[in-house]
């Protein structure tokens, strides 16, 4: 069969995957990303000043790398001891699983802005590294970055990358990040996406995890058109610990995948994942969650939750656990729930003159909250992290 | 202040009936006990009022200060002074017993056009209320009514009650699940609210309540309908020789 490439495909050199791609089978890149646009121009510098303005920070005491319409910035903050940057764009990850690798293969052809982070050997970073990206969000531009990330043996650090917009206009913003977390190196990555209801966001992280390595991974996706956030994650050290945590907020007309895939190589590691996803209006949610054990991986403990509230008949939410096990001596549990909010909460709620739509973001917020809460990332952070999530509630239930 | 006219009930999307024609008037300052046995329609009433939109009303009217209520949302009645001690109060996951208690006063508040509570005009006016019927304040920072035991469910309830200062209070089996001690509490608790301005509906199966509560009028309930009113003497009667006669005199 021979089929007419659509603009994208012209402009990218390959094919996107559609639904026929089992790992974008609820995602159909093909169909929704008809042409790409054209790279932002690099904003004026006192244009950057504002464009934050309505995104305070997370952590007070943050050094932030700065990025604007897919451009970095210099701003001179304070690096903590410890902290190597080089301001010149990674590698691009690598991408040999074809069409699985497809978000990769597109942040490789339109990136030109990135940073490179080493964390020195032994070195505990108090300070949490900022890596923000805010977009004008122009019609049919592109904005995208790329981060390379080392912690190193026994250090100790907390990254939060961002994404901020408010536009309603058709655009494309991209990220990908490469993460070794190295023996005994304690790592807390934190993905925070507020972009505008008109962005497509394409975005990979990939991780390597060493011996002893200990690794939490959160995903806030509060924002958006259409969003993919994809982690893989190769546990290559024995006792390494992982968790991954996420709270999708999938507002009317949006369209929120994550995608997680999970490798575990060597014996004794343990994996935790859970995500509260909350579903509004016609909103489409996807949690794709795959776990791989090979077969030397003996003791692995993977558990894997992903609970939905679907708040219309119109939205929908599907979620697809999948487990590749070739070592016999594992734990592996996986569950996946959606529900409506209980008609009997609400009448209680009610029944003490709370109304409707407080006692609805009330239910909502605690559903929520508690992955946040199981983070321990700190009062500031957790306050932080809820006061997006109860403004999005605001502005969407 | 309660004026329930010929009020019929059925499950919203089912057939059957379950209030069949009930009259009742409360007064202000009164207290109104109503008995019967299980299954005649008690909590379905309690319900009613407090309106759960899983009953369906077919005929007749409530009237609450003279206005019907039938129209209103729960939210709306519990401002104008509504308020339903649950025979089986909800457990909220995740939601802070304190976080709910603020969330409710302020709504109520607002509605009433006063002013929201300060944070720690709050916290004194819980503390003191908690103090009063023995509930550990800390129990108060736990997830709403989650793991507290039936007794403790009750104390929060009449917690509640005390701190929204309602005018209709209905109480469904309050008094179920208590021991002597804890009922003692709850019916102080009770007794401290009672007042010219407020009237009670208090639903329950055994004389031993009333002994604490002395209701003004006592009211039999079988089958959908009041079949019998009297004064405490009725509850009395109900303790020695059961429904039956009560019953059969009706028929
Ligand atoms: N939501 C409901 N669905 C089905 N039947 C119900 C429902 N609520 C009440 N009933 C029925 O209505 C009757 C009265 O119940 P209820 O009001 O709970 O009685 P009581 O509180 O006096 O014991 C019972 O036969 C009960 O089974
Ligand atoms: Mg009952």
């Amino acid at each position: 069969m021979n089929i007419q490439k659509t603009a994208a495909e012209e402009t990218l050199g390959f094919m996107l995957p559609t639904r026929r791609v089992e790992s974008f089978h609820y995602t159909d890149l093909r169909a929704n990303l008809k042409s790409l646009g054209e790279q932002a121009a690099r904003p004026e510098d006192d244009a950057t000043r504002t464009m934050g303005d309505s995104f305070p920070r997370l952590a007070s005491d943050a050094c932030v790398l700065h990025f604007y319409d897919g451009h970095g910035f210099e701003r001179n903050e304070t690096l903590p001891e410890g902290v190597m940057v080089s301001r010149d764009l990674p590698d691009a990850l690598s991408a040999d699983g074809g069409a699985d690798d497809t978000i990769p293969q597109i942040n490789s052809k339109i990136t030109t802005a990135g940073v490179s982070i080493a964390v020195a050997k032994g070195k505990e970073v108090t300070q949490t590294i900022g890596l923000a990206h805010a977009h004008t969000g122009a019609a049919e531009s592109i904005a995208s970055t790329r981060f390379s990330i080392t912690a190193a043996e026994g250090s100790t650090s907390r990254f939060i990358e961002r994404q901020m917009g408010r536009s309603d206009a058709n655009h494309m913003t991209s990220s990908a990040v490469s993460l070794n977390v190295q023996q005994g190196a304690k790592v807390e990555y934190f993905i925070v996406q507020q972009a505008g209801v008109g962005a497509t966001h394409l975005a990979r992280l990939n991780v390597t995890l060493a011996q002893d390595a200990d690794l939490s991974i959160f995903v806030l996706n509060a924002g958006g058109k259409l969003v993919r956030q994809e982690v893989k994650i190769a546990v290559n050290g024995e006792n390494a610990n992982l968790a991954i945590r996420g709270v999708n907020l999938v507002g009317d007309n949006a369209h929120i995948d994550v995608t997680t895939v999970l490798e575990h190589n060597v014996p004794h590691t343990n994996a935790e994942e859970l995500f509260r996803n909350v579903v509004a209006g016609d909103g489409h949610g996807v949690f794709q969650g795959q776990i791989k054990v090979a077969q030397p991986a003996q003791k692995t403990d993977a558990q894997m939750a992903c609970n939905t509230l679907l708040l219309t008949d119109e939205g929908d939410f599907s979620a697809k656990p999948e487990l590749e096990i070739f070592a016999d001596d594992v734990i592996c549990a996986h569950g996946a729930t959606v529900t409506d909010i209980d008609d009997e909460h609400m009448f209680y709620m009610q029944a003490r003159g709370i109304d409707q739509k407080t006692a609805r973001g009330l239910l909502i917020k605690a559903f929520v909250d508690e992955v946040v809460e199981e983070l321990e990332a700190g009062e500031e952070l957790e306050e932080a992290f809820t006061g997006i999530i109860d403004d999005w509630l605001d502005a969407n239930i | 202040m309660l004026e329930i006219k010929n009020l019929h009930v059925r499950i919203a999307e089912e057939e059957t009936e379950i209030i069949k024609g009930l009259d009742l008037s409360v007064a202000a300052g009164e207290v109104a006990a109503i008995m019967g046995p299980n299954g005649s329609g008690k909590s379905t009433l309690s319900y009613v009022l407090a309106g759960k939109e899983d009953y369906e009303v077919t005929e007749g009217d409530i009237l609450f200060n003279g206005e019907s209520i039938l129209e209103m949302e729960p939210d709306e009645r519990a401002a104008s002074g509504v308020f339903l001690a649950f025979q089986y109060p909800m457990e909220i996951p995740g939601v802070p017993t304190m976080n709910f208690l603020k969330a409710a006063m302020n709504a109520q508040r607002k509605a009433r056009d006063e002013e929201e509570y300060t944070t720690p005009e709050f916290i004194k006016t819980v503390k003191a209320a908690a103090g009063e019927l023995n509930i550990d304040f800390n129990m108060l920072k736990r997830a709403l009514n989650v793991g507290f035991s039936g007794g403790e469910k009750k104390r929060a309830e009449i917690l509640q009650m005390q701190l929204l200062e309602p005018k209709l209070c209905v109480l469904d089996e309050t008094d179920s699940g208590l021991d002597i001690d804890a009922l003692k509490i709850v019916s102080d608790g009770v007794n401290r609210l009672r007042d010219p301005e407020r009237a009670f509906l208090v639903i329950t199966h055994y004389q031993r309540l009333l002994e604490h509560i002395v209701p003004d009028s006592v009211h039999v309930l079988y089958q959908g309908r009041i079949i019998e009113s009297g004064d405490k003497s009725l509850a009395l009667h109900l303790e020695e020789n059961g429904y039956a006669d009560v019953i059969a005199r009706a028929a």
